[in-house]
């Protein structure tokens, strides 16, 4: 079950994308479509069904071996695998979907040109790249998926090849995410020195003794699992676009915007959240390395959100709100709350989809217009779509009702996962719960602006496009109906295995057995109701092996506990965020004869400039990296290998030679002969040597 | 019959050119065609003759196999045999030369002659590979170049003189030490057997040359002397600037094979000699050779992402890729030199490929110029998605055979400096900057040259041969135990046998500074 569910979207990926002249278009994109839909209801099969306890190992194939080291091709089955295999199937499966209303008559190309099937084939290989990925058994095998879907983030973004701009974004995705990888290669090659392996089910349970060894690395010894982890976040940092190498994420923008949907929202983009949470055995022995994980996730949530604030792309809008989501997911997971930041991936996914294709469904809807400035009163054209965005939009700011708890809260999805991670933050690190309530404020800010650019207030632009504006097709309505299901529920149904209390969520992930409950001191049960009045202490946690189960919790780490233990102003002060957000979008953009925007722009302008060129980090690495790499390559080029190499070696020889060929009669390869002369002499000279010394 | 099946393999070639050189005119139609077709047969058949050798080669037995001894002119010994470490490539060059030949079905310009140079090539390269004797293998070593001077000279570009005296320079100076360490190997050994040399322990006392003390000794100075040719011949920075003017210069057919084979010849070198026969003088010059890599790396990348000529790029690009093998084998490690052997059979395969790329848009538009093309993907998708499939190999994506060597050989240069490796990490960036820039600029965008708006997309010739690469790249990316079976127990041995050596002189170090 497991291979089919790995294979179902390879074989449609090159059936679809290799016999579709054979097979006929249509067909061809209903067999991706088909092998994706098997693979998402296998998966929610292995969901359901899969024993969290059982940790399950598939060897397919032996891959790359060499001496002690050994990998193959694997799957791992836990619960961290199981989650993500129905976030990126079910995604995925919707997304096919959507793609066929979507992608029909693009406008990009030309009159009797193929593009659907490649499009569809491309789909069904990032999905089949991205689940390699998450049932990964070994360091390496998760860097194959990682790189695979790199390159279908690659083929995607420059899917419009015409575009200069598309191929730029796509050129510039693959290469920043290099710079991740880069790290990711020497964190792999580190753990290989430590424990002769790159299997996660032999490092896991070696990560105490890596957390004591001490490992050269460079100019000075470094605790080895602090190094480790470092080197993997910064390789995490790529993949999911956290400050510093998240320049590519917004440019990704240039994809259709399925793509964007699937790739760069609900998975490839989590995949660093993943890592993290998959590397939690590594990760809760490298303290320091945690709390770097947490500054760079928190300053991403507020840088992405600030930026988010003046975009004016419809998609560049969702695209920063992905980024600042994914700073959330990461402080979760470098407070060692991997179960919360697993959480908010999870809804994230749902939510940040539905968004997406129905932006998505916007554009359709006004001929791929994706200036919001050019939209305004889109509700009445497109009601569907309007309500998907809606529930998305509440979803993501975070609206529910605060407070009330009948053994789960009750809200939106990102409601409850958020208010999870914001929760988890004043537990753990109060300056970060500070940036993420901050952050939320703006995250309901520009979500608000978004809607009512889009739906309310007056037509703006073209009249004749607002005129034409239309519904999208059934095919296209489903998925956001699906999605919309997700992101009303998720946060509820699933409270129970990722924040309830640390019971639950050790059932939930199988890393501790119930029995181990038992057999400590105090088996007092942690329920929510207890902790949230306050009530309850931090029970003995009984011992857990790293790597059992589906993530590592350390005996001493009580974040989901102490979560539950903040202020009631504080489990309040997200809500007052969104509703802050809420009331000044509405001033700006709704309330009648606004001129704020306009106001604002001019008096705090050099501000309005720097968030617009998104903290100028494109202009920053273009000056001190691109154009210093090719300036030192032309130098290295011209004056290195030009001038002072052949110069030297070569300049003064050049000088006789030509002389030495001119005298034999100037032949064209008169070189030839003066090579072989000199080698039988060569051979003449080593002979006679050889013949003297034999004889003497 | 088995007990010459290595000198079948090598002379069939030979035998086909004698052939055609005899009894071939190829004044009419059908005689080029002729001589086309007795090239193919001829080097289909060594391929097929290469694999009963690697049908009967027995990968754990790490003594040499398939071994023939004769005496020969003048009291030197013709002695053959290939182990663990050579077989590949063997099985690489017999693979790859009906491609060659393949690819330059087109050419009209003395057809025949030009496939003599290529069957007398072939003869001499898998010479190199499976001599076991030291004349022997000097004498194909160099041979070798005369019929690639041939090609680059007579075949080549409007500027192949300058770049074949620039090789000629290169490639003399490096000789001539080479000869030089071979004689004083023969006095100290008293024995031009390869296989007796790998068993001679070459002395490692310190002496002292011209006022300067040199470590390691003998060993030190006679590995200097073989490291200057075959580092000419990777070749390695600073000394691979021959490398983009011959590629620029050599037709299609001729790049494929230096950048294939040729460059291999160097990397087998070090492992066939510097390493097994004079380990202290690899592990006192080691991290010089690391450190050289490394260099080469970032220095090659860089020129590699400025460069206008398509194959100027690829050029560079190799000398990166190359640099990954040297530092590997001097890792002097398992994964560092299954890496390295990897790496250059993997290279083989993909640099060959980006080669035939180039060659397919430059038989169509008669310029590499990159800023001559644009938007190639409108009006040949399958050349664009061949040509994305290598640059991707190229730039070391895993799936690809470009991966397992780039990742090994890093893996193991890892364990012996990590400064090393952070620098020739920073390749995995370089690569693809300006590899993916490369197909940006070639084959994304509109199509608006009007040059370009009746290309043609690639022939059937064409595809077919480019298929056995493709099959070829991606089988030994998932599933590279085809090839790390066979070389793995050689390296383990030789590994070994290094680690034994090494220590014996840090012991001798060691007993040294205590008295």
């Amino acid at each position: 079950m497991l291979g089919t569910i790995l294979t179902a979207p390879l074989l449609g990926a090159l059936v679809c994308g290799f016999m579709w002249k054979l097979i006929g278009e249509r067909p061809a994109m209903i067999f991706a479509t088909v092998g994706v839909f098997l693979s998402a209801i296998l998966s929610w099969i292995v969901f359901l069904t899969h024993d969290p306890y059982v940790v399950e190992r598939v060897v397919l194939l032996s891959w790359i071996e060499s001496g002690s080291l050994a990998t193959e091709w694997a799957i791992r089955l836990d619960r961290l695998t199981s989650v993500m295999l129905i976030v990126v199937t079910t995604v995925s499966a919707l997304v096919h979907l959507y793609s066929f209303g979507y992608m029909d008559h693009d406008p990009q190309w030309r009159e009797g040109e193929t593009y659907k099937p490649r499009f569809f084939a491309y789909l069904s290989f990032f999905t089949f790249a991205m689940l390699s990925l998450v049932t990964a058994d070994n360091l390496l095998q998760l860097f194959f998926g990682w790189e695979g879907v790199g390159v279908a983030s690659y083929l995607l973004i420059g899917f419009y090849w015409r575009k200069p701009s598309a191929g730029a974004a796509a050129m510039k995705a693959f290469i920043v995410n290099r710079v991740g990888d880069f790290a990711f290669l020497l964190g792999i090659f580190a753990i290989f020195l430590l424990t002769d392996s790159i299997q996660f089910s032999v490092i896991f349970p070696l990560a105490p003794q890596i957390a004591e060894t001490s490992i050269h690395f460079l100019w000075r010894d470094w605790n080895a699992a602090e190094l480790v982890a470092v080197l993997l976040f910064v390789g995490a940092m790529g993949k999911s676009a956290q400050l510093g190498l998240h320049t590519w994420l917004p440019d990704a923008m240039e994809g259709p915007t399925p793509v964007s949907a699937l790739i760069h929202a609900a998975t490839m983009v989590t995949a660093g959240v993943f890592l993290v949470c998959r590397m939690s055995p590594v990760m809760e022995f490298a303290d320091a390395a945690m709390g770097f994980v947490v500054i760079v996730g928190a300053a991403t949530a507020f840088v992405a959100a600030t930026i988010g604030l003046v975009q004016t792309d419809i998609k560049r809008v969702i695209a920063y709100s992905t980024m600042s989501q994914l700073g959330y997911m990461f402080v979760a997971a470098g407070l060692g709350a991997y179960s919360v930041a697993m959480f908010h991936l999870l809804t994230h996914a749902f939510f940040k989809a539905m968004l997406f294709l129905g932006a998505g469904s916007v554009i359709h809807a006004m001929h791929h217009e994706q200036d919001m400035r050019n939209y305004g009163g889109l509700r009445k054209k497109i009601p569907y779509t309007f309500w998907a965005m809606m529930i998305g939009t509440l979803a993501i700011t975070g609206v529910g009702i605060p407070l009330l708890y009948i053994g789960f809260p009750v809200g939106f999805a990102g409601f409850v996962s958020k208010d999870a991670i914001i929760e988890s933050a004043w537990a753990g690190a109060p300056l970060a719960f500070w940036v993420l309530v901050v952050s939320a404020a703006l995250t309901s800010f520009y979500s608000w602006r978004l809607m009512f650019l889009t739906f309310y207030g007056d037509p703006r632009g073209d009249k004749h496009t607002h005129d034409h504006a239309h519904e999208s097709p059934l095919v296209m309505t489903i998925p956001l109906g699906v999605l919309a299901v997700g992101s009303v529920l998720a946060g509820m149904v699933w409270y129970g295995g990722f924040f309830k209390s640390q019971e639950s969520v050790d059932r939930f992930f199988g890393t501790v057995p119930v029995e181990g409950y038992a057999a400590t001191l105090d088996p007092t049960p942690w329920s929510g109701a207890a902790f949230a009045a306050g009530e309850a202490e931090p029970s003995e946690r009984p011992l857990q092996e790293p790597g059992q189960g589906g993530i590592y919790v350390a005996p001493d780490n009580h974040i989901i506990h102490e979560a539950h233990l903040v202020p009631v102003w504080v489990r309040l002060s997200p809500f007052l965020a969104m509703l802050a957000g809420l009331g000044m979008a509405w001033l700006f953009y709704m309330k009648r004869g606004s001129t704020l925007p306009g106001d604002w722009a001019r008096t705090v302008q050099p501000l309005y400039r720097f968030l617009l060129n998104k903290w100028y980090f494109d202009e920053i690495y273009d000056a001190v990296f691109v154009r210093p790499a090719k300036t030192l390559g032309r130098w290295l080029w011209k004056g290195g290998d030009g001038a002072a190499i052949d110069g030297t070696l070569n300049g003064t020889a050049m000088g006789f030679i030509p002389l030495l060929t001119r005298a034999v009669n100037r032949a064209q390869s008169g070189y030839v002969f003066t090579y072989a002369f000199a080698m039988v002499l060569g051979l003449v000279v080593l002979i006679t040597w050889m013949t003297i010394a034999q004889g003497s | 019959m088995a007990s010459s099946l290595l000198s079948l393999t090598i002379f069939t070639p030979a035998v086909a050119a004698l052939i055609m050189a005899v009894l071939l005119r190829a004044d009419d139609e059908a005689g080029r065609r002729n001589a086309k077709w007795l090239a193919l047969a001829a080097t289909s058949l060594t391929f097929v003759i290469s694999l009963f050798v690697l049908a009967g080669f027995e990968p754990a037995n790490t003594e040499f196999q398939f071994v023939e001894e004769r005496a020969w002119l003048l009291g030197l010994t013709y002695k053959l045999g290939v182990d663990g470490i050579s077989i590949l490539f063997v099985m690489l060059t017999t693979f790859l030369m009906p491609l060659v030949i393949l690819s330059c079905w087109d050419v009209e310009d003395r057809i025949k002659e030009y496939m003599i140079a290529f069957l007398l090539l072939e003869t001499l390269m898998l010479g190199v590979f499976c001599a076991l004797d030291l004349i022997l293998f000097y004498l194909f070593f160099e041979a070798g170049l005369i019929p690639m001077f041939l090609i680059i000279g007579i075949w080549g570009g409007a500027n192949r003189i300058y770049a074949a005296f620039k090789f000629f320079l290169y490639t003399l100076f490096g000789s001539v030490l080479m000869l030089i360490a071979m004689i004083a190997m023969y006095l100290d050994a008293g024995t031009t057997d390869i296989a007796l040399l790998l068993d001679h322990a070459f002395d490692f006392g310190t002496v002292e040359v011209l006022g300067v003390q040199i470590v390691g000794g003998l060993q030190t100075l006679l590995w200097l002397a073989f490291f200057a040719s075959f580092a000419v011949k990777m070749p390695m920075w600073p000394v691979h600037t021959w490398l983009p003017d011959a590629h620029v210069q050599a037709p299609t057919a001729g790049s494929v094979v230096l950048a294939a084979i040729l460059l291999k010849m160097g990397g087998y070198g070090f492992l066939r000699f510097s390493l097994p026969m004079f380990p202290v003088g690899s592990e006192v010059m080691g991290p010089l050779v690391l450190w050289m890599s490394a260099i080469a790396v970032v220095w090659a990348s860089l020129v590699a992402l400025v460069q206008e000529d398509m194959k100027k790029l690829i050029a560079y690009s190799s000398v990166a890729h190359m640099a990954y093998v040297t530092a590997g084998i001097f890792a002097a490690n398992q994964q560092g030199i299954d890496g390295a052997i990897f790496q250059m059979i993997s290279h083989g395969f993909i640099s060959g490929a980006l080669f035939l790329c180039v060659g397919v848009i430059y038989d169509r538009m008669h310029t590499r110029d990159i800023d001559a093309y644009g938007g190639l993907v409108n009006r040949m998708p399958a050349y664009a998605l061949i040509f994305l499939l290598f640059t991707m190999a190229n730039v070391g994506l895993p799936g690809t055979s470009g991966f397992v060597g780039e990742f090994l050989s890093l893996m193991g240069i890892f364990q012996a400096n990590t400064w090393v490796a952070l620098v020739m990490c920073t390749g995995v960036i370089l690569s693809a900057a300006y590899a993916l820039w490369l197909f940006r600029r070639v084959v994304f965008g509109d199509l608006i040259k009007e040059s370009l708006r009746s290309i043609t997309d690639m022939t059937a010739r064409e595809r077919m041969t480019f298929a056995p690469l493709v099959f070829f790249t991606i089988l030994l990316g998932v599933y590279p135990s085809l090839v790390t079976d066979i070389i793995g127990p050689s390296v383990a041995a030789l590994v070994g046998e290094y680690e034994v050596a090494t220590a014996a002189f840090e012991t001798a170090n060691a007993v040294a500074s205590a008295e």
